[in-house]
């Protein structure tokens, strides 16, 4: 039996909308560097044909193990196109059921991806004046809550993340 | 598929052909029980003492002092626990390193939990401990030091032989009841010369599976009038220190890939050495942002270790999988436990940096075109997953 399934592989080998993204709406963080998975997701807002908001380009970059970098793959593809409120309807366990098989130590990778597509949605809404669902300002809350924690455990981790990002904020 | 390249010889070893050769009969003709009193047992009995002398040779100990176990993990447990509760009357302090294998790690927190004090001496940052550090830790009511002779990780050798005089002048002025040094020898026994009289060590592990023998066969080499309690009571197995049925067929496979060992351990060493002396110079000089793990010289013959910025290692080991290179990281991902490696942290890396790590250790079957294979496709890995990564610079390879 293997590691990892098919499907992870198949993100893992061939990962989709890798790297920066230029004049992004929203960018999302989340995860940290002591259990070492970090996820950076940017994403650009249009609009449908009914005039619905959707997530036009989406692109990623992860810090991280093979299931993470896989996962926020995965998710990249499955939201494209989508409207912002399909978007936030994905679940950690939509991502895990399509893996399907996953090492119980990395399920919490699945639900870093998820949390960093909910942040880039809420760093677009709130940029913009827009307004913000009561689910995903929870949402916020908790992601926020949980950087907390790891700051105040790891004040010094978050430091050095936010020094390596900034160094190369300016390489396309 | 293309043949696999293996760099994990410090996980285990494929089994010597020669060793396999040497335990077969031990399944099916001399199956016997080595407690037995007939013939299939006496036969038994004769191959396990045979094994014992050969071991015991390849440390320069005596037969007597050889203690069979299952595995490097059960010896260690032994010397720690067995020692420590055999002198615990006067005495209550052990000490050990920071970058020990974590089946001392937890001997010794267990020793903890059930009253004894234990020191953990801090490391330079190629892993090194200082025997003036040992020195200073010796206390009245010190029982045992335990020190890894290389270690499992980084590969940095310890000054054993320094170490070992240390406790043996200490023993000599102050002391009135001995202070035992053990050393965890699983990486070393069989790669580099080791003696337990001139090092002036009282007990040391090795194991078959991490020197070309069996899984299941391991010893702890225990110096005569040792004060040691068993962990396994029974039938008195092994002197009454493992009761156990004897495990014959690994054990005569560990005897076998110890005179095996014992041939060729310096001229192997001198091949080794030169690998990956080309694969350190390679990666470092190949790759931008490659750090080496680890002292430069004093080091296993076999053992590279590097970090890499920016990346982590396990989607790097799982990556090198995919084209053939067998490899290890240090790194939370890997591990069950979600934290990255003890010996990294303690060596002076910072988490992120510990979780870019990566293991390659060489063996007795690694040749020049695998070392050759890696440093030609290494650095396009490391790059590749750079590309994903949100710290990366404009690294040029």
């Amino acid at each position: 039996m293997k590691l990892y399934s098919k499907e992870v592989m198949k993100h893992f080998i061939h990962p989709q909308n890798v790297g920066k993204m230029k004049n992004y709406d929203g960018l999302g963080k989340a995860g940290n560097l002591k259990c070492g998975d970090i996820m950076y997701l940017y994403i650009k807002v249009g609009k449908d044909e009914g005039g619905k908001e959707i997530i036009k380009n989406i692109s990623f970059e992860t810090f991280g193990c093979t299931i993470a970098i896989a996962n926020t793959s995965l998710l990249t593809t499955m939201v494209k196109g989508k409207t912002l409120k399909e978007a936030l309807k994905i679940t950690k366990e939509d991502l895990l059921k399509r893996f399907g098989r996953v090492p119980l130590v990395k399920i919490h990778c699945s639900l870093l991806a998820v949390d960093a597509l909910g942040e880039a949605i809420y760093d677009y809404l709130s940029k913009n004046k827009k307004p913000i669902p009561k689910e995903l300002r929870e949402r916020h809350e908790r992601v926020e809550r949980d950087k907390e924690i790891i700051e105040i455990r790891h004040k010094e981790l978050v430091e050095i993340e936010e020094e390596l990002h900034q160094k190369t904020k300016h390489i396309k | 598929m293309r043949k696999s390249i293996y760099l994990d010889y410090a996980a285990t070893t494929p089994v010597d052909p020669r060793v396999v050769k040497a335990m077969l009969p031990y399944f099916t003709e001399k199956f016997g029980n080595t407690m037995s009193l007939h013939s299939f047992g006496q036969e038994a009995k004769g191959a396990l003492e045979e094994s014992r002398e050969a071991v015991a040779d390849l440390m320069g100990a005596k037969p007597n002092e050889i203690i069979f176990t299952s595995s490097a993990t059960e010896s260690n447990n032994l010397a720690l626990k067995g020692v420590a509760l055999a002198n615990k009357e006067k005495r209550n302090h052990l000490i050990i390193s920071q970058i020990e294998h974590p089946c001392i790690m937890e001997s010794a927190k267990w020793l903890e939990s059930q009253g004894f004090e234990i020191t953990r001496l801090k490391v330079d940052k190629y892993g090194l401990v200082s025997p003036d550090d040992v020195r200073k830790a010796i206390r009245k009511d010190t029982i045992l030091v335990s020190i890894i002779h290389a270690s499992n990780e980084i590969g940095t050798i310890q000054p054993i032989a320094e170490i070992g005089k240390i406790i043996k002048k200490s023993n000599i002025q102050y002391q009135k009841s001995k202070i035992y040094f053990h050393t965890d020898a699983a990486q070393t026994l069989g790669k580099i010369p080791i003696d337990v009289n001139k090092m002036n060590i009282d007990l040391l592990t090795a194991s078959s599976h991490k020197m070309y023998g069996p899984k299941g066969a391991a010893c702890l080499f225990v110096r005569e009038g040792t004060k040691i309690e068993p962990l396994l009571h029974g039938g008195g197995h092994e002197t009454g220190l493992r009761s156990s049925t004897v495990n014959v067929a690994a054990i005569v496979g560990f005897a076998e890939a110890c005179k095996i060992c014992q041939k060729g351990v310096k001229k192997e060493a001198q091949r080794e050495i030169k690998l990956r002396n080309k694969l350190i110079k390679g990666v470092l000089g190949k790759i931008k942002g490659s750090h080496l793990n680890g002292h430069p010289q004093k080091r296993l013959p076999n053992n590279a270790n590097f970090w890499f910025e920016f990346i982590e290692g396990e989607s790097m080991v799982i990556q090198l999988d995919l084209i053939g290179i067998a490899a290890s990281t240090g790194s939370a991902c890997s591990s069950a436990k979600l934290e990255p490696s003890h010996v990294l942290l303690a060596i002076g890396l910072k988490p992120e940096e510990a979780h870019g790590s990566l293991r390659l250790t060489l063996g007795r079957w690694t040749t020049e075109k695998e070392i050759n294979y890696v440093l030609k496709v290494l650095p396009e890995t490391i790059k590749k997953l750079r590309k994903i990564s949100p710290f990366k610079k404009s690294f040029k390879f």
